[in-house]
């Protein structure tokens, strides 16, 4: 066997760099991601909660994202979908669903806002809002006081494709592009903004705004964790280097509708989801890592098993869990308020 | 004490705040070499860089929320707005972000932000480099504003805001630039956020105030006095959150309350220190609250006898103090 047919042969994740278990936690992850997002849709058709908005057919790119970054160190700005992103990250099923209960122990919010609006300073999630792409500034923030403390840090930043069109997605991509600052913009194209088609909102292409602020932009298989990953892992080498920021426009399909609130099937046909659900990155992972003989279905069944139990779990305890007392919405308005809110 | 012009004592706040410590920053449209369009940030670049006097581009939305993210980060940045008109393209980042950012995050995540912007008419700005917006951030709860008059002040407040654990808005008034000059100590002090400040003790009125419109009180107090009328000037300082003790100390020391301010009277600062009186001491008033403030307009114009118009200064508030004292 020639060296180049030992390459050839050489598995895509091992090439990234990737060892075999590694590729399997990213499996799992999204798989976790995928399993969380259909229970919360069930929790809140069975009224158990009052809403839940999805990240069904992100999670690969989501996934590949993290793997790419040095999760003890860097800022991570993620936005309402990036539940994969988070599991990754290091938040817990239990967190995520004392969110979703909107209990007192939530550490995103302790309860106060919407679930997907992420936040958590021991894992270094930078707290988030509803207004969308107010999150890609602040990132460009962090990867200004990376910069000014010679730190080594990178931070990155995730929105939609609707985002884009913020004046704040420009205003940030700028600034960061004069500055050179470590920072990567991930825009998942999930191809709607609600119901908004991606030809009703973007002229060009997305990944081709970054010429026009003096850096690099890739658009890449947002299906392909491993492929987000080759890109994202670059786009950090380029930050760590001081050479500033990437953008990077990963393109999936949003499966499910836009939120539990809404009807999807009055602006698009049950024929075109169907058509992406074919183009689905989970099966595709799964199929590849038995493919590359690391995997089978009865390892799968295991691990689905136990993903199952473990939501079983969390969800139970996030149930279960308080809520807040009522006059704890008066805490936290100022450093030094007390009982009576800001006044 | 040295004797120190308003702009020179916000600069010198600056300075100090950098040297103390070093997440400090300044960052905005041309406070680099330039040293701001009102030379407040001149000579900081030669002492402490360009990177901790950031010359940024043209986007305030950017240059509030990049400072945000600073600031989460443990930074604590001073965005410097260059008009306040010009501040609104970052109102969503203020108001949705800075303000919000400790109370959504239930006390996990914090923002100890600074923005200055300049405030006020008077200059022939026209309706673009001439308001108050005062009212549109106050009432936002997360959120603390202050509005300096004294040059002691002016240091002292911003010091207090750099080193405040939460986002303050720092209105300094451009007409007080050269036109208020003061006593300003060597060396560090603070005037504490939310504290308001007697500038004049009296018996007959009490006029309650901030920023530039106390000028004029302070002058129209002096000539009154000669005329019999004795006048008690409060200085509000901050205006968010509002000093309710100073306020009605004030008000009950002559019954009778002025409230003044050149942003517009609808829905301005007075309506809710008027609220707090009539709240807690209507029947010890003697007279009914008045107001004197910049008329329900847009923004005043640049045609001198317009600008005049809508601008207030000593003789109007003097013949308003008159008034009340007349009552």
């Amino acid at each position: 066997m020639t060296q180049s047919e030992s390459a050839v042969q050489q598995s895509r994740h091992a090439a990234l760099g990737l060892t075999d278990e590694q590729a399997i936690e990213m499996y799992t992850f999204m798989t976790t991601a995928r399993r969380y997002d259909e229970r919360c849709l069930l929790l809140q058709r069975a009224g158990k909660i009052k809403f839940h908005v999805s990240g069904i057919g992100q999670e690969a790119a989501q996934v590949g994202a993290a793997f790419a970054l040095d999760r003890e160190n860097d800022y991570f700005l993620p936005y309402y979908r990036d539940y994969a992103f988070v599991l990754a990250c290091g938040m817990t099923l239990r967190e995520l669903m004392l969110s979703l209960f909107s209990k007192a122990a939530d550490p995103n919010s302790g309860g106060r806002q919407m679930p997907g609006h992420f936040g958590c300073k021991r894992l270094r999630i930078v707290t988030g809002s509803s207004p969308v792409t107010t999150q890609v500034p602040h990132a460009v923030g962090f990867a200004l006081a990376s910069k000014m403390k010679k730190k080594n840090f990178v931070s990155i930043v995730t929105f939609g494709d609707g985002s884009s069109n913020q004046g704040d997605f420009h205003e940030g991509a700028n600034f960061a592009g004069v500055h050179k600052l470590p920072v990567i913009f991930m825009c998942e194209n999930n191809q709607y903004a609600i119901s908004i088609p991606l030809h009703k909102q973007v002229g060009g292409k997305i990944a081709d705004r970054a010429l026009g602020y003096g850096f690099p932009g890739y658009s890449v298989d947002g299906n392909d964790p491993l492929e987000v990953y080759r890109v994202v892992k670059e786009a950090r080498e380029r930050a760590a280097r001081g050479e500033g920021p990437t953008l990077i426009e990963a393109v999936m399909y949003r499966l499910s509708p836009h939120s539990t609130s809404d009807e999807d099937l009055a602006y698009r046909t049950k024929e075109e989801v169907d058509e992406h659900r074919g183009k689905d990155g989970l099966p595709k992972f799964k199929q590849y890592l038995i493919d590359c003989g690391i995997w089978d279905e009865e390892r799968d069944a295991a691990m689905q098993q136990q993903v199952k139990a473990a939501l079983d779990e969390a969800t139970a305890y996030g149930d279960r869990a308080p809520f807040p007392e009522p006059e704890d919405i008066l805490k936290h308005v100022y450093a030094d308020d007390h009982s009576e809110g800001g006044r | 004490m040295p004797k120190m012009d308003y702009i020179d004592a916000i600069r010198l706040a600056m300075k100090e705040e950098m040297e103390r410590d070093d997440d400090v920053f300044v960052l905005g449209e041309d406070v680099g070499h330039k040293g701001g369009v009102f030379t407040t940030t001149k000579g900081l670049i030669g002492q402490f860089g360009e990177e901790r006097v950031l010359d940024t581009p043209l986007s305030e939305s950017a240059i509030v929320g990049a400072a945000i993210g600073a600031a989460m980060y443990g930074m604590k940045p001073i965005a410097e707005m260059q008009y306040s008109d010009f501040m609104f393209p970052a109102t969503n980042q203020i108001i949705s972000e800075a303000a919000k950012i400790r109370y959504r995050s239930n006390n996990d995540w914090t923002c100890p932000l600074v923005i200055r912007a300049p405030i006020g008419g008077g200059i022939f700005g026209g309706l673009y480099h001439s308001q108050c917006p005062e009212s549109v951030f106050f009432g936002t709860p997360g959120l603390k504003i202050v509005a300096p008059y004294t040059a002691y002040d002016a240091k002292g407040l911003l010091k207090a805001a750099v080193r405040d654990p939460d986002p303050v808005i720092y209105f300094e008034n451009k007409k007080c630039y050269k036109l208020v000059s003061g006593d300003v100590p060597d060396g560090d002090y603070v005037v504490p956020i939310g504290e308001s400040n007697v500038l004049r003790e009296g018996d007959d009125i009490t006029v309650i105030s901030y920023s530039l419109p106390l000028h004029f009180a302070m002058e129209a107090a002096e000539e009154l006095e000669e005329e019999g009328i004795s006048a008690h000037v409060l200085d509000l300082r901050t205006l968010q959150p509002l000093d309710q003790e100073g306020i009605l100390a004030a008000a009950r020391r002559t019954g009778k309350v002025l409230i003044i301010h050149e942003d517009n009277k609808f829905g301005g600062i007075g309506a809710e220190v008027s609220a707090i009186i009539a709240e807690e001491m209507l029947y010890e008033l003697d007279a009914p609250i008045m107001r004197l403030c910049g008329p329900d307009v847009p923004a005043m114009p640049i045609n001198p006898p317009g600008e005049k118009f809508f601008m207030l200064n000593k003789d109007k508030v003097k013949e308003a103090m008159k008034k009340l004292a007349l009552y």
